[in-house]
């Protein structure tokens, strides 16, 4: 065990963490961050998600609620299942949006497979563009965000997502979705959903950032992102993606 | 003579049409209400980024964390994260498994993390699903273990046997 | 698995955003742009025979635009924010523009109108009534007394022109209350060019049934004859811009129909499913092809009074249950299917909450008390005292 190193940790060692771990900064001083560690125009966040390494364990559903205390019964990430008999309509579930994953199906000559879901973070929301006071917004660093002290509750930005992703929270009275963990992010650390994948089927990306894993993925794989159509320049791409997804 | 019949003109339209200058004046007065309410109480700042609050940024980002992150974790838990390096779950993430601990990073001595529920677990991931990958490693549970819990044979932080 | 979903919704799809409340705006709108256009009949398009409805057209449209809001209002999260909509309204936003259609609609065309229309009543009344009345009525007439012939003559060439331009702010008021609906790109029930164009015409035709049934019911309380040319007049128009609405919504359901794009399999199914009642059998059948029937009727052979009365009562009754399915069916309907096109959810009305039954009813009914306030106010009759 190393008890030394962990008295040393409470005894006073966290610039030991800060100066390695600048990301908790705030979270083990309690302090704020300094207003020039994070800027939002060298930032332009996305995800790529890889579905052939997708178990649907629902971990990134149990981590999403968690962390951002979503309430029951809502999701801001779920995990479709998905299974293909030839010349079909598809069979789709996401039980409790995959909460505690999924009952086993083990029928074989299906095409079948799991599909994660989030917002899609679009550059060309069509929920901003409806919103009627400017209460969500694509932020400077290419998030898509609610500020819950201006939403009215209308709506309309729930009819105008194409995916899903909105809904009114049932406390808050306000419109609430994924903030891709913005508050994590903007600190260094990757999302919940990110973290908590077992397989990696997940990775946060930054378009902006030149080392970032992401060209060399986009360069080297057929991706797609969903209901392409829509154009509405989503920034969630999937890797691996079958064309019966919706 | 021209100019004299002119000024009758003015005089009757001032005369016949005057009372309509009161309902312009009433909804003038509106608009002047509303344009001064509004400078008073549109929100500082409004529009600086796009049309949005700008504050609203700070809001989001407020949010405490839960989940610590693997850099966190392994700061103190670098044996564990050694004995899970050389193993299958080498790139699975502390909390995926023990849950979100930003707490106990936090004060570790104060929030004491409990076992994860083992069968639950490793079921989740594990038990056979046509829609997992085929090369990811599967088991159905009630033949595999008969019963016995998954770590009586596997370590979870190396689970190769 | 979850009660009340066939098939697959996405999991936030399962709860309906938009709830009846939602269902009677569009509905109170339509019936107060198509008030207006009858009331405009008259004014602008010099329909004589339309006289004695006009006050009572531009009365049923002020009674229903004053509650028109209030559905909205109920309906929000945080109604106390609704003002933002006026301090930042978002240009992109089809519904931010709904605050400031509503008051130019309120203020620059319909009461305008009706205080030019109505001066010299109103000046008339400061005179001779007294008390709290007296108070109202001198406050209307805003402190100009002038009547004179030549004041009136100016009020009215200023009334035609407010007219004129309220033609196309009624038009702007209800197309653009479709264009809500009609611009969600990501809903193909609601998603097409035609919607407003079909709003504008049902609220053109549900406006011209409510005036006309609301004369009927009027005359009947105040057992006054009724002008049966007046009433002729505006079952033809009702007649008129039905058959247009009905072309234009027949023109949109052959058009889905033909193209059958990638949401025609599930939307055909829900109209045949959850929407068959609404749609099938309200909407299509009892609320348009039944009324169109008894007008064509009318058209085609002359009943004797009693019998028109009776079928034109029918006809308006029946229309405005059509209309009001109709503004069900895009409402509901548009949030009954996934955007996944795998499933179906189901809408439970609730009863006594904020966006219950009971709310629905009782914005309903609000009209009605608005109206009766009006017509006490501002009577509206004129029989002995044509034009």
């Amino acid at each position: 065990m190393d008890f030394s190193r962990r008295d040393l940790f409470k005894a006073g060692g966290k610039l030991l963490v800060l100066a390695s771990v600048g990301a908790t900064l705030e979270q083990i001083t309690g302090a704020e961050p300094a207003s020039d560690a994070y800027k939002m125009a060298d930032h332009w966040w996305g995800m790529i998600i890889d579905i052939d390494h997708c178990i649907g364990c629902g971990n990134c559903v149990r981590a999403c609620s968690r962390e951002n205390g979503v309430p029951h019964g809502y999701f801001r990430t779920w995990v479709e299942r998905y299974q293909i008999e030839e010349g079909k309509q598809p069979r789709v579930d996401s039980p409790d949006g995959a909460m505690e994953g999924f009952p086993p199906n083990t029928r074989e000559r299906l095409k079948s497979f799991f599909v994660p879901k989030l917002c899609n973070q679009c550059a060309a929301s069509p929920c901003v563009q409806v919103c009627p006071v400017g209460a969500t917004f694509v932020s400077p660093d290419g998030v898509v965000l609610v500020d819950d002290t201006y939403c009215l509750g209308c709506r309309y930005c729930v009819q105008a997502c194409p995916y899903g992703c909105r809904y009114l929270h049932p406390q808050k009275q306000t419109v609430d979705k994924c903030t891709l963990c913005y508050h994590r992010i903007t600190k260094g650390l990757t999302t919940a959903c990110c973290e908590s994948c077992p397989t990696g089927a997940r990775l946060l990306v930054d378009f902006k950032n030149p080392k970032d894993p992401v060209h060399e993925i986009l360069r080297n794989n057929k991706v797609e992102v969903l209901k392409p159509y829509m154009a509405t320049q989503a920034k969630v791409y999937y890797k691996n993606l079958d064309g019966a997804v919706r | 003579m021209w100019f004299a019949r002119k000024e009758g003109v003015v005089r009757r339209l001032v005369r016949d049409a005057g009372h309509l200058i009161r309902p312009a004046l009433v909804l003038l007065a509106g608009v002047a209400v509303f344009l001064v309410v509004r400078s008073a109480i549109v929100p500082k700042a409004f529009g600086q980024y796009g049309h949005y609050r700008p504050g609203a940024l700070a809001l989001v980002r407020q949010r405490p964390i839960a989940y610590a992150g693997q850099d966190t974790c392994v700061v103190c838990h670098d044996d564990e994260a050694t004995a899970r390096a050389a193993g299958k779950h080498a790139h699975v993430a502390c909390e995926a498994c023990h849950g979100a601990l930003a707490q106990h990073a936090d004060d570790p001595a104060a929030h004491v993390p409990q076992l994860p529920d083992v069968a639950n677990l490793c079921r989740r991931c594990h038990e056979k699903d046509a829609a997992k990958p085929p090369t990811f490693p599967q088991v159905v549970t009630a033949e595999h273990s008969g019963g016995m819990a998954c770590n009586q044979c596997h370590q979870p932080h190396n689970p190769h046997l | 698995m979850i009660p009340g979903v066939n098939g697959f919704m996405y999991p936030n799809e399962v709860e309906l955003q938009w709830s009846v409340l939602i269902v009677l705006y569009p509905y109170i709108t339509g019936l107060v742009a198509g008030a207006f256009i009858l009331a405009s009949l008259e004014r602008v398009f010099k329909v004589e025979a339309v006289r004695p409805t006009y006050r009572l057209a531009l009365l049923t449209a002020l009674a229903f635009l004053l509650v028109a809001p209030l559905p909205l209002q109920l309906h929000l999260g945080h109604p106390e924010r609704s003002f933002e909509m006026y301090l930042t309204p978002h240009t992109s936003s089809a519904m931010a523009m709904f605050g400031f259609v509503y008051l130019w609609y309120l203020t620059v065309v319909l009461l305008l109108e009706i205080w030019l229309e109505y001066r010299a009543e109103i000046v008339g009344l400061a005179q001779t009534t007294t008390g709290i009345r007296r108070l109202i009525y001198r406050a209307l007439t805003l402190g100009s007394y002038n009547v004179s012939p030549e004041a009136r003559r100016i009020d009215d060439k200023v009334g035609y022109a407010v007219t004129v331009i309220g033609i196309p702010s009624a038009f702007l008021l209800h197309g653009y209350v479709g264009f809500i609906f009609g611009s969600v790109k990501a809903n193909p029930w609601w998603s097409s060019p035609l919607m407003p164009i079909v709003f504008l015409f049902s609220a053109m035709v549900s406006g011209i049934a409510a005036v006309m049934v609301l004369y009927v019911v009027c005359s009947k309380l105040r057992k006054v004859p009724i002008d049966m040319r007046c009433l002729d007049t505006i079952a033809r128009y009702l007649f008129y811009t039905f058959v247009i609405d009905f072309t234009l919504e027949m023109l949109d359901l052959v058009h889905r129909t033909y193209e059958a794009d990638e949401s025609f399999r599930s939307l055909d199914f829900m109209v045949h499913t959850r929407l068959w009642f609404s749609q099938v059998i309200l909407q299509i059948m009892l609320g348009t092809l039944v009324p169109l029937a008894i007008l064509a009727a009318n058209q085609l052979w002359r009943f004797s009074v009693g019998v028109r009365k009776a079928m034109y009562m029918t006809a308006g009754g029946l229309t405005l249950i059509g209309i009001f399915a109709m503004r069900w069916n895009v409402v509901i309907g548009g949030q009954l299917f996934s955007k996944s096109f795998l499933g179906y959810t189901s809408y439970k009305m609730e009863l006594v909450t904020r966006e219950g039954l009971l709310s629905a009813i009782a914005l309903m009914i609000l009209p009605f008390v608005i109206f009766l306030v009006l017509i006490k106010l501002l009577p509206p009759w004129q029989e002995e005292k044509p034009r």
